[in-house]
């Protein structure tokens, strides 16, 4: 079988109170199901790798074919749990360590 | 070679300088380099020096533009004879089909913009397009309705972005992507814009945010900067010597 090919996307989340894990990992899958369906959140293979909210410090992962869908459902969040937020991707790469360095 | 990224909407609010002020400053940290903010055509010359003053500082290049509501035919040629040397970007919002039609085919317009919420008002069809192709107009779409609306109007306002960026491509109009944003929250870095393009087909959804508006305010400096004569010919030197 084929390697699935993966990226790592290093995210800044903006909000007056930064969210908890589950609050953050909420609306992120109601973005994806917003605007792709659970048939398109299902080939993302979108996963929550690291979750650092006083560092401001968040890494997802995903499938290289899903990357597009992935930065769009991202950046069309505009609320996490009830308050306004954005969330922005600094980074993309293939491994975590070389997120890690930047 | 670095892409130079534009947006070429920011609706600061210049009535609170402090908020207008952030979200250049906010612009700038996302990763444009250039932006422009729409004035109104009675704008004070005091108000195009303070962005000027306020985009230097926050180290973006400002492009001065003004957008016009015109209600009728004659009201789009007049409003252009008064305002197109004092601005380096014209948008039209066309709010009925005889302004959006005069609009398009005017070589004094750059960008034509329609109502995100009423699809009926959103006028760019085949006719359109094809007067467009002949004049120098581009098509503005914004991203903030993609991310303010929700369920069916968005479903919608996708599904008339899908119809009109076919078009343009069937025309070659080129589209500039711009944020509409006249809150820090709802601005996004230039390759998520891109993205967000993604979600109505535009396939060159970089270059709407990098080389369609850079090479547009190009064109427009050139035009109204001193030597400019007619298009392809511009006054390289003067003098008793030439």
């Amino acid at each position: 079988m084929k390697r699935v090919k993966r990226r790592y996307l290093l995210l800044k989340v903006e909000a007056e109170r930064m969210p908890d894990e589950r609050e953050f990992l909420d609306s992120v899958w109601g973005a994806v199901g917003k605007l792709y369906g659970e048939v398109g959140s299902s080939l993302t293979g979108l996963a929550l790798i690291e979750y650092d909210a006083e560092k401001n410090l968040t890494i997802v992962r995903t499938e290289l074919a899903a990357l597009g869908m992935v930065r769009a459902a991202l950046a069309s969040i505009t609320s996490v749990a009830g308050e306004a937020a954005a969330v922005h991707v600094t980074a993309v790469s293939g491994t975590i360590k070389s997120l890690h360095e930047r | 070679m670095k892409k130079t990224f534009a947006d070429l909407h920011l609706r600061a609010n210049l009535k609170n300088r402090e908020s207008a002020k952030r979200l250049i400053t906010k612009a700038a940290e996302l990763g444009y380099s250039m932006v422009a903010v729409p004035l109104s055509p009675e704008a004070r010359q005091e108000e195009l020096a303070w962005l000027r003053a306020t985009c230097k500082e926050a180290g973006v290049d400002f492009v001065s533009r003004v957008d016009l509501r015109p209600r009728s035919q004659n009201e789009v040629l007049r409003l252009l004879r008064k305002i197109r040397r004092r601005f380096e970007i014209v948008c039209v919002s066309c709010e009925s089909k005889e302004v959006a039609r005069q609009a398009a085919k005017d070589r004094r317009v750059d960008l034509l913009s329609f109502p995100a919420l009423d699809w009926r008002q959103r006028f760019f069809d085949r006719a359109e397009a094809e007067l467009a192709s002949g004049g120098l107009a581009e098509l503005e779409v914004d991203v903030k309705p993609i991310l303010a609306l929700e369920g069916r109007v968005r479903v919608r306002l996708l599904s008339c972005l899908r119809r009109e960026v076919a078009v343009a491509r069937e025309f070659h109009i080129p589209i500039v992507l711009s944020s509409g944003a006249g809150e820090m929250i709802l601005l996004r870095m230039p390759r998520e814009m891109a993205a967000l393009a993604g979600l109505f087909g535009l396939a060159e959804a970089v270059a709407a945010v990098s080389r369609v508006p850079a090479d547009l305010v190009r064109r427009n400096r050139l035009k109204l900067g001193s030597g400019f004569v007619a298009p392809g010919i511009r006054v390289v030197r003067e003098g008793s010597d030439c």
